[in-house]
C-alpha cells in the first residue's frame, strides 16, 4: 500500500517534469540557438534589396562567396567615408584575392540614398563595393537579420543624420557568419580577419 | 553684388600654394586644415585640422564661418556599443600647451550647405573662433575623396 502510493508519487513527478520540459521545448521551438546580439547567418536571412544599378539583391545572390557587409549612408561626412576608405584600402591589400568578395554598403537612409546617389558614392572608393538600398521597410528587415540598430537623428534646418551600428560583418562562403571588423580597426587586424573568411 | 561674386570666386580659386600653411593668432597656431571633394552640394563637407595651444590658458574653438557653406558646425563621431552617433558639439577644447587633432573618426567640422561643389586642389576659407584668442582667418585644402590625412610633408 506504501510502496504504492510512493510509486505513484514518484511517476507523479516525472510526469510533472516531462511535462515542464517538453512545454519548455515547445515555448522555444522557433527560438534559434543563434546568439541575439550576432547576424544570422546569410543562409538564414531574408531580405530583398536594390543594388546601385537597380537589380534587386537577395542573400541567395551571394550563396558561395565570403562577404563584407556594412550600413551606412552617403549624406554621412565622417565615419562612412572613414569606412569606405578602410575597405577600399583593405580590398587593394589583398590583391586579386578580393575579386572572390562580396563588399556591400547597405544604406540606413533609403529616403535619400537612391540606387542612382549610390552608384555615384561608391564608384569613388572601388569598383567592387556594392550599394544596397531599399524602402524604409525593406531597410529594416535587413537590419534585424544582421542585428544592427539605425535611428535619424536631427541636425537643425529639417536636416538629419543618422545613428547606425559601424561594424563591418564578415561571413564564410557557407553563409555562416565569421567575425566583425570594429570601426576604424588596425588594418594589421583587418586584413587578417579578411584572409580568413577568403581561405 | 557684383563685388561679393568676385570676392567669393577669387577666394575659390585661391593658389593651392599655402598648402600647408600654419595659421596663428595670439597662443593659438592652426595647421593642416583640410576637407574633402564633394560631390555635388547635397552631402555634407568635412572640415579637418589640428590645433595647437602654446600659451599657459585653457581655450576652445567655438565656432565655424565659412562662405563654403551656409551651416558650419562643429561634430564629433562617437562609437557606444557599436553604434555610431554623430552629436553636435557645442566646442572643442583646446587645453594649454596641447594639440588638438579634428580628424577622420573624431572631432570634425560638418559643412551643411554647402554652396558650391568642393573640388580637389582648390581651397576655401574658414573663420574659427576661439573662446580666448579671438577669430582667425584659416584656408582649407580641399584634397581627393581618397585621403585620410594632409597631404604635408610633416603631417602626422
Amino acid at each position: 500500500m506504501r510502496r504504492r502510493q510512493i510509486v505513484l508519487s514518484l511517476a507523479g513527478l516525472a510526469g510533472a517534469a516531462a511535462f515542464t520540459l517538453g512545454l519548455g521545448a515547445w515555448r522555444t521551438r522557433n527560438r534559434s540557438v543563434h546568439n541575439p546580439l550576432l547576424p544570422l547567418p546569410l543562409t538564414s536571412m531574408d531580405w530583398r534589396l536594390i543594388n546601385h544599378v537597380g537589380q534587386e539583391v537577395t542573400p541567395a545572390d551571394w550563396r558561395g562567396r565570403p562577404a563584407m557587409v556594412f550600413f551606412g549612408f552617403t549624406y554621412c561626412p565622417d565615419v562612412c567615408p572613414t569606412t569606405l576608405l578602410d575597405i577600399a584600402d583593405w580590398l587593394e591589400a589583398l590583391g586579386p584575392d578580393a575579386d572572390r568578395l562580396t563588399t556591400a554598403l547597405i544604406s540606413v537612409d533609403p529616403e535619400r540614398d537612391t540606387p542612382d546617389a549610390l552608384a555615384n558614392y561608391v564608384s569613388h572608393f572601388d569598383p567592387r563595393i556594392i550599394g544596397l538600398t531599399g524602402s524604409v521597410g525593406a531597410t529594416a528587415r535587413a537590419a534585424a537579420d544582421f542585428r544592427v540598430s539605425f535611428k535619424k537623428e536631427p541636425a537643425g534646418d529639417g536636416d538629419y543624420t543618422m545613428n547606425h551600428t559601424a561594424g563591418v560583418f564578415l561571413f564564410h562562403a557557407n553563409g555562416q557568419f565569421a567575425s566583425i571588423i570594429d570601426f576604424h580597426e588596425d588594418r594589421r587586424f583587418a586584413v587578417p580577419k579578411l584572409r580568413r573568411i577568403l581561405a | 553684388m557684383k563685388n561679393t561674386v568676385l570676392a567669393l570666386s577669387l577666394l575659390f580659386a585661391a593658389p593651392m600654394a599655402q598648402a600647408c600653411e600654419t595659421f596663428t593668432i595670439g597662443d593659438i597656431s592652426v595647421e593642416h586644415a583640410w576637407s574633402r571633394a564633394s560631390i555635388g552640394t547635397d552631402r555634407p563637407g568635412v572640415l579637418y585640422l589640428e590645433i595647437t595651444n602654446n600659451g599657459t590658458t585653457d581655450d576652445a574653438l567655438t565656432g565655424l564661418t565659412t562662405p563654403a557653406a551656409s551651416m558650419p558646425m562643429l561634430h564629433e563621431t562617437v562609437v557606444t556599443d557599436g553604434i555610431a552617433s554623430m552629436p553636435h558639439a557645442a566646442s572643442v577644447p583646446v587645453p594649454a600647451g596641447q594639440t588638438v587633432v579634428l580628424s577622420p573618426g573624431g572631432f570634425h567640422g560638418m559643412l551643411m550647405g554647402l554652396t558650391n561643389v568642393l573640388k580637389e586642389g582648390e581651397t576655401f576659407p574658414i573663420t574659427l573662433t576661439f573662446e580666448q584668442a579671438g577669430s582667425l582667418d584659416v584656408s582649407v585644402d580641399v584634397l581627393s575623396m581618397r585621403v585620410e590625412a594632409a597631404a604635408c610633408d610633416d603631417a602626422k
